[in-house]
């Protein structure tokens, strides 16, 4: 088992946001968690990178180690575990260059980054073109790409995919897709939250319904899919 | 004429103190969206680190057998006061204001004037309230050039100031540390999810913000040689204008409305008596920033940033 946690809580304040959540990703898996807006889908992401602070009785497991043992840049740089945020949080005033270097900054094999770069590019070969342009400039897909690849470059793990989706025309949204599958192909797993619930369930092998800071489902994508009460609530009917 | 290029060169020596202290002032704001109220009184400290150092370093070229030339002893001087003020900046970074990462920014802004007050009485406790006499470094030597006056104490004060920028300007554009700080300016949430380590960035713009300011402490007691405890009051308001002037974490910015500041002073006492000089200058500086509210090269930013 790669990830494991366990009766994850998360509070804002005092307002609960997460409550006992229990899931887990296998080595290799592409598993999805689908939930309407303010389910908690992004807060359980925020959670797993340690960027807000989960509650007493919270247990995370990666790779036999305790997640929260690690602070928020070692959980990338020494357990490879990379989240690309909602909003895809690139750095507007860096350009595309800088941002991906950034990505590499507690990476010491200079030689592999290089290698990273070069695949990044053969993915999205976009970014090569917008190589020294600022970044702020890009388009809201090339953003996209540009926060993939940094995830790409940073340690890959686990990609942990904050909407990936949003904002992108369909066939745009294909090859972003496609990169990604490619991705997993060389290894990272893949925690992919999405509101298009249909296109998460597509991707992944495996998901779980979250509803109001609770998993109410899980299961094979497929048979979710299917289902008449995930059909109703997030499939349109 | 010989007036005018005498100011300049006088106003060219002021502008170096406030911007040398600005820049610091500017980079803690940029990177941590937080404004350093002891920055002041971190000047203050590194101008009495320079004033030990170079004691130390006199009476020890004195007492040996080989004599050190001045110059020697004010580059060492200069190196060594700054790591030790970087050092004083890493500490009030991380006992200061760390812990109050997630606190409103008005409890930093107390924080910082408490840090001030502190260094202030602290440094009053342990050098004593006699003013400190600087140890003259380096012969004072004037060249008239066309009878304006020019010491090579004003013309290396300069020198070394602008070396300084323009090391402080290819660190944060070339050095993937300076690119993280510069993305830490943009978003702070972000940078840990990059594998960095926020608080060393955090760390580090103190370190240098305060070896900046370190660097004019040590120049301006070459210059004036006479030291207080609350010397730094003044220097660090006016270099907090400059630092706003400037713009947002702009080190350009902060560079020239240093100067800029040194300029107005001079050439406002060379009109106006003395006495009115600061009233004069900063009514023109506060009328400037009425026209361009985010400073020079300050871009409109959303405060969605923390530090
Ligand atoms: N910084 C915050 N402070 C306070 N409350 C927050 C904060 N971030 C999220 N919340 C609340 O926590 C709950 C879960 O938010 P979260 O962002 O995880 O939802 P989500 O499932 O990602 O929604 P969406 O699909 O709209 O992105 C929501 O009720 C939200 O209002
Ligand atoms: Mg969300």
């Amino acid at each position: 088992m790669l990830l494991k946690v366990e009766n994850l809580s998360v509070s804002y304040g005092r307002i609960p946001a997460l409550t006992g959540l229990d899931f887990h990703i296998d080595e290799g898996e592409i598993v999805s968690i689908i939930g309407a807006n303010g389910a908690g889908k992004s807060t359980t992401l925020r959670a797993i990178s340690r960027m807000v602070k989960v509650e007493p009785g919270s247990k995370m497991t990666f790779m036999d180690k305790d997640l929260l043992k690690y602070p928020p840049d070692k959980v990338v740089s020494q357990l490879g575990i990379t989240h690309v945020p909602e909003g895809r949080g690139i750095f507007g005033n860096l350009t595309v260059k800088e941002n991906l270097h950034l990505s590499a900054f507690a990476r010491k094999d200079a030689a592999e980054v290089k290698k990273d770069i070069s695949r990044v590019f053969d993915i999205f070969p976009r970014l090569k073109e917008r190589y020294t342009q600022k970044s702020g400039t890009l388009s809201g897909g090339e953003q996209q790409m540009l926060a993939i690849g940094r995830a790409f470059i940073s340690g890959r793990k686990i990609m942990l995919l904050d909407e990936p989706s949003m904002g992108l025309a369909p066939l745009l949204m294909q090859n972003v897709f496609k990169a990604l599958k490619e991705i997993n192909k060389e290894g990272a797993a893949i925690l992919l939250v999405e509101q298009n619930a249909r296109l998460a369930l597509q991707f992944a092998s495996r998901a779980y319904v979250l509803e109001t800071g609770s998993l109410v489902m899980e299961g094979d994508s497929k048979k979710l899919l299917e289902d008449p009460e995930v059909k109703k609530a997030y499939l349109g009917g | 004429m010989t007036v005018f290029f005498q100011s300049l060169v006088n106003a060219l020596q002021w502008g170096s103190f406030y911007a040398l202290i600005a820049l610091g002032y500017s980079m803690v704001y940029g990177v941590l969206m937080l404004f350093n109220f002891a920055h002041g009184d971190v000047f203050m400290v590194g101008a009495y680190i320079s004033f030990i150092v170079a004691t130390a370093l006199t009476a020890l070229a004195a007492a040996g057998t080989i004599a050190i030339p001045g110059w020697v002893v004010l580059l060492l001087t200069i190196v060594c006061a700054m790591m030790l003020n970087a050092i004083v900046g890493i500490i009030i970074e991380r006992v200061g204001y760390r812990p109050l990462r997630e606190a409103p920014r008005a409890s930093a802004a107390i924080t910082g004037l408490m840090i001030g007050i502190i260094l202030e009485t602290g440094v009053l406790a342990i050098m004593g309230a006699q003013r400190a006499k600087f140890p003259s470094l380096i012969q004072s030597v004037t060249y008239d050039v066309g009878g304006v006056f020019i010491t090579n104490k004003k013309i290396m004060i300069v020198l070394v100031s602008i070396v300084l920028m323009l090391a402080l300007d290819q660190f944060v554009k070339k050095t993937k540390w300076g690119m993280a700080m510069r993305a830490m300016a943009f978003d702070y949430t972000v940078v840990p999810l990059m594998g960095v380590p926020a608080n060393v960035i955090a760390a580090l713009t103190f370190a240098i913000g305060s070896g900046l300011a370190a660097s004019a402490g040590c120049l301006f007691g070459v210059a004036y040689p006479v030291l207080d405890p609350y010397m730094g009051i003044v220097f660090g308001w006016k270099a907090f204008v400059a630092a706003i002037l400037g713009g947002r974490g702009s080190i350009l910015g902060a560079t020239l409305a240093g100067f800029l500041l040194g300029f107005i002073e001079i050439f406002v006492a060379l009109i106006f008596p003395s006495t009115m000089r600061d009233f004069i200058a900063y009514s023109i500086i506060l009328l400037i920033l009425t026209f361009r509210p985010h400073g020079f090269f300050g871009e409109p930013h959303s405060a969605r940033l923390r530090l």
